[in-house]
């Protein structure tokens, strides 16, 4: 099961973060700090999984962006490292530019692939099809 | 307003609070467009007033997100409301909304299981959508289900089956597939629902086979998703009913991950052998050269995930080896919670296999590097073990020979940093052996421990295990001076503990007769008797009674009358009134803390059905303290017994031998290698692949001998007990909450007792039986749990019959006549037996007396005589809110949640239900109510709701005092789970 998805830059700063298990807000800068710490040191040759605390965590590294996911003992390490080049694959197709100011469709996108930590869609049609289609009402 | 929102929940993100917004962002969410709605309800998942108007909506868009976001925060009272319009969707012609219907319907099952019950049907039909989507959501609701409880479900085994086949044969639309494999999440959803359906059931695995063979073929592509699902494969393989081909190919997979230079491959690899090797050890065999790289990899995940492999293919023979790779790891590692998880492994692989110096010193370096960080379990764990010693005594002595060596060379040098743990357990081994050795100077140990005792940045805790060896080791009149001298300086000392002890280490030197009672040599380890109802006290509160002193009361009342004296009282007071003094009946009972327990007696009057017995409990506690306890005469069956053995001999010589370490002096590194590899992997061929399984059960017995034997005992009284009659019948009194009422008393009654009915079989007309109460095996069944007595004080008691079978007049023994007692009551009858009961106050004892009545010609053959004054309250959840409300007496406490298999709620709920007889009302999500009540007495309802690792529980009952039983015995029943 995944436990949460942050998105984070070189510095450390969190740029997105969605937990799928209830997290104190305070907690989740301490966590966050910790992750980032326990991912971004890491060299390039070195193993994609690390493990915190009782999660085991999926870091993919995409040129000033990290995406680290938290996930349970019991999950598919590999096939959460592709679902976050997946994810990465649909933001690329949807944003052209930036993402950073487009947070909430960032999330719209989070929402229709993973579900209270589930993965329940990986199908990049599907995926964009209602966020597409609320562009397609704004502009009208 | 959009924009605003989302930097507010970017202010949020970043951990700053941002309340205020979130009544903007209701409005938004009520006024603006589908998008803005979205953003609104999506930041601030806190209001869901408005789905039900969004759901009802005709535009597709307004549906879809409703749904979408019902399906990811939603509150569980809600859900009767919203129901019946999601269910309508399922059946909605566009399939996103379908698939978004059957994805909300995951999250109520999630949240509430018993209201989603009545539509599995549709869940089927979701299962067969002509849309992948919604096939695929369906999936994620099957997978819990069958997680839960995989028998209900074997007939879609064939459904998933087919389901697989057309995913692999690429039967998918294109755009499904990633990097052109077809829908691989989708099929690691699959095997992972395979591979529960299959567990242990050879028919639906060979379902399975073909369609497992064919993902492995098709899966033989270069790419990181590929490999994702052959790992899932691979462990559905090798859960399922085994079968030689696939398992050769399985492990042929498992090979090429483990070689592959990737290092995420490689991790995968090790990760799937742990796996695998608990059911084929042999399979590290042939990997072993890869291993043993791994285990000197730069990358510490890698060496991690390996020690882990290792961990799992220990054995006697290579457990020395394996257990130096990991503490080598120890000691590079920094992280806390990688510490203490390692430290426990160690513990847990050194105390398999014990008694050896090896032990000793492995465990002094977990205690060294683990420090204080390790569970608390630990230090006792290994002083038992350590006390319990092993077979041969003189292995034993050489082995606390080396260990007070050893700790007396660490306690020489510096020891400031040194952990307390390792402290204290050094003390206590100290204070316990230290006088083994004849040719070290007392007085050299003295001087040690006092070092240790006064120097700085040593706990209170520590201190105080310190001063109590001292005090062990400070008999004969030579050291009255020291500990005269430790007195003084520590009766100033701010820790009341240590002012108490450094009192009795006074009291205690002086008096040499006393210190030998008080603290025998050798400590008897594990046969001390407790008397936890402190009724040697009985006396000095009656005292204090009589001179006006209040009386005691628990805790959790103070706190509830502290409340109520704040807050105004909304019950009527007849409720909650103190218990009148006036409902104890019995005469011959001085004890005052009986008189505030009268509660329980009135309890225990209305069942009446059990005896006060308190001959058979051995008097521990006297006026003057604790009682010494004279050697049980049950010591030699422990050393008879050959099933105790915790090594068998050759296992432990083969643990020896493997003890010299690979040299590295051939100058080739593959050498050095190969010989790591021939010692880590050693017994691991295919004679002895299933030592692990073995070993595991192997350190119980040691915990368990003392039990084992007071059991042996315990027949063995019976049947010398009942050989001389013809027919013997054992009847069980099985009467916990009875006894747990009864057991608040000051004198613990005995509560399970064990009768031994001789009938003599030719027997005309009536049956005269004589029920004799064999105490011993009375005592010693209740051995196994906490009180404890040995005196073995048989008698027998005739009880007389009269001849006319139908008048059902008994009488009493005569030498119980004279004494007082209630009327013989008949607790129930049949043509065949009737059952009555009496109760005699004798001057110490409350005895119970059963008088079992045979009218028939017949002889009585195994009696089962089963009493219990509780039984479960048949009730539903109306009643028992209706009951819940009108009862005041409350009591909460947490209790341990069972852990291991399945949900833990259920599993504990189960359990108490199980040992306690109680009727579970029902089971919400993590909440659990629970009911039942006295034979002809009040009921008693509890409430329990799963928090975090706990089990908070509310209980309420009409009778004061029936919930602290209840939970007492709740406690027990959990703690002997």
């Amino acid at each position: 099961m995944i436990k949460f998805l942050l998105m984070v830059n070189k510095q450390g700063q969190t740029r997105l973060s969605k937990y799928y298990e209830h997290v104190d807000i305070g907690k989740r800068a301490v966590l966050e700090a910790d992750v980032v710490k326990g991912c971004l040191f890491r060299k390039k040759e070195e193993c994609s999984f690390v493990e915190y605390k009782d999660y085991k965590l999926v870091y993919r590294q995409y040129a000033a962006l990290f995406i680290v996911v938290g996930i349970t003992d019991n999950e598919n390490e590999l096939s959460i490292y592709e679902l976050v080049h997946n994810f990465v694959e649909v933001l690329d197709k949807y944003f052209s530019r930036v993402i950073m100011f487009n947070l909430d469709k960032v999330h719209i996108i989070l929402d229709e692939m993973i579900l209270n930590g589930h993965v329940v869609e990986t199908n990049k049609n599907r995926i964009l099809a209602p966020l597409l289609a609320l562009d397609k009402m704004a502009e009208s | 307003m959009r924009e605003l929102m989302v930097r507010a929940m970017y202010c949020e993100m970043l951990g700053y609070e941002a309340d205020f917004v979130y009544i903007h962002a209701i409005k938004l969410a009520q006024q603006g467009t589908v998008l803005e709605k979205r953003v609104g309800i999506s930041i601030f998942l806190k209001q869901n007033m408005y789905y039900l108007q969004d759901l009802q909506s005709t535009n597709l868009i307004e549906v879809c997100m409703a749904l979408t976001v019902v399906s990811q925060i939603f509150p569980k009272d809600m859900i009767p409301a919203i129901l019946p319009l999601v269910e309508e969707k399922l059946s909605h012609p566009k399939e996103i909304i379908r698939r978004k219907a059957v994805l909300a319907l995951y999250k109520f099952y999630l949240i509430a299981p018993n209201q989603v019950q009545h539509i599995h049907g549709k869940f089927r039909k979701a299962l067969c959508d002509k849309d992948p989507g919604v096939m695929m959501s369906s999936l994620h609701i099957y997978l819990q289900m069958i997680k839960e409880n995989p028998a209900s479900y074997k007939d879609l085994t064939g459904s998933f089956v087919t389901i697989l086949r057309q995913v692999v044969g690429g039967k998918l639309p294109l755009d499904f597939n990633y990097h052109s494999v077809p829908a691989p999440w989708l099929q690691i959803q699959l095997l992972r629902i395979l591979s529960l359906l299959g567990r242990e059931d050879q028919s639906m695995s060979e379902l399975m086979y073909d369609v497992l063979d064919e993902s492995l073929r098709r899966a033989e592509m270069n790419h990181n998703i590929t490999y994702a699902i052959l790992y899932e494969c691979v462990k559905a393989i090798y859960t399922i009913h085994p079968k030689a081909e696939l398992l050769e190919k399985a492990a042929r997979c498992i090979g090429n991950f483990v070689l592959s230079p990737k290092i995420n491959l490689k991790y995968l690899g090790l990760k799937a052998l742990t796996y695998v090797v608990q059911h084929d050890a042999n399979l590290a065999l042939q990997h072993q050269m890869t291993i043993i790289e791994c285990l000197d990899h730069s990358d510490l995940i890698i060496k991690r995930e390996t020690l882990e492999l290792l961990f799992r293919i220990t054995n006697a023979q290579n457990v020395t080896i394996i257990v130096e790779k990991m503490l080598g790891f120890l000691r590079l590692c920094n992280d806390d919670y990688t510490i203490i998880d390692l430290v426990g492994k160690v513990a847990e692989l050194a105390e398999k296999y014990p008694f050896t110096i090896w032990f000793i010193q492995t465990m002094n370096v977990v205690f060294s590097l683990g420090g204080d960080l390790m569970q608390p379990d630990l230090p006792s764990n290994f002083l038992r073990l350590f006390a319990d010693g092993s077979e041969s005594e003189e292995q034993d002595r050489q082995l606390k020979l080396y260990a007070v060596d050893s700790y007396l060379a660490v306690l020489k040098g510096d020891c400031s940093h040194l952990p307390q743990r390792f402290l204290q357990v050094i003390s206590w081994v100290l204070g316990e052996y230290s006088c083994l050795k004849e040719d070290v100077d007392q007085q050299e140990v003295i001087r040690l421990l006092k070092k240790l005792l006064e120097q700085r940045g040593v706990s209170s805790e520590t201190r105080s295990w310190a001063l109590s060896a001292l005090t062990k080791l400070c008999k004969g009149p030579g050291y009255a001076e020291l500990a005269l001298e430790l007195a003084e300086s520590l009766s100033s000392s701010l820790d009341t503990v240590l002012r108490q002890q450094a009192h009795e280490l006074c009291l205690l030197s002086q008096d040499s007769q006393l210190h030998a009672r008080v603290l025998p040599h050798p400590a008897p380890s594990d046969n001390l008797e407790v008397d936890s109802s402190l009724s040697f006290l009985d006396g000095f509160v009656s005292d204090a009674l009589a001179a006006g002193a209040a009386p005691y009361k628990p805790p959790h009342q103070r706190q509830e009358e502290l409340s109520q004296q704040r807050a105004l009282s909304l019950e009527p007071y007849g409720l909650s009134l103190p218990v009148t003094m006036s409902s104890c009946t019995l005469t011959d009972r001085q004890s005052p803390t009986f008189l505030s327990m009268s509660s329980d007696l009135s309890v225990l009057c209305v069942c009446s059905a059990n005896t006060l017995m308190l001959e058979g409990v051995k008097r521990v506690w006297g006026k003057d303290g604790y009682i010494p306890q004279k050697e049980p005469s049950l010591t030699p069956a422990a050393v008879d017994e050959p099933s105790d053995v915790v090594q068998s001999p050759d296992q432990q010589g083969a643990a020896e031998t493997s003890l010299p370490e690979p040299e590295p002096e051939p100058p080739q590194l593959d050498q050095e290698k190969q010989q790591l590899a021939s010692s880590l992997f050693v017994g691991l061929g295919s004679q002895n692949s299933m030592s692990l399984l073995g070993k595991t059960e192997v350190a119980v017995p040691r915990f368990r001998r003392k039990a084992r034997q007071h059991e042996s005992a315990s027949t063995s009284g019976t049947s010398e007990s009942s050989s001389n009659s013809s027919h013997s019948s054992r009847s069980t009194t099985d009467s916990f909450l009875y006894g747990g009422l009864l057991e608040e008393e000051p004198a613990t009654p005995i509560q399970n007792s064990y009768h031994t009915l001789n009938s003599t079989s030719e027997n005309e007309g009536a049956a005269t039986v004589s029920a004799k109460e064999d105490k011993q095996a009375n005592s010693s069944q209740i051995l196994g749990k906490s009180i404890v007595s040995q005196r073995n004080c048989s008698k027998s008691l005739p009880v007389a019959f009269p001849h006319s079978s139908d008048s059902m007049v008994l009488q009493l023994p005569s030498e119980l006549q004279e004494l007082p007692h209630s009327d013989v009551v008949s607790l129930t009858s049949d043509p065949h037996l009737s059952v009555s009961c009496c109760r005699v106050f004798r001057e110490d004892a409350l005895l119970l007396v059963l008088l079992l009545f045979n009218p028939t010609e017949t002889a009585l053959r195994d009696v089962a005589v089963e009493l219990s004054c509780e039984e479960p309250l048949m009730l539903n959840t109306e009643e028992y809110g209706k009951l819940w409300l009108s009862i005041s007496n409350d009591v909460k406490q947490n209790l341990k949640l069972l852990t291991g298999g399945g949900d833990p709620l259920r599993a504990t709920l189960n359990a108490l239900k199980d040992s306690l007889q109680l009727h579970i009302v029902d089971i919400i999500g993590s909440e659990g109510i629970v009911a039942c009540h006295l034979l002809r007495g009040g009921p008693c309802l509890m409430h329990c709701r799963v928090h975090g690792a706990s089990l908070a529980v509310w209980l309420r009952s009409p009778l004061p005092s029936l919930p602290d039983c209840l939970l007492y015995h709740c406690q027990r029943a959990l703690q002997e789970h």
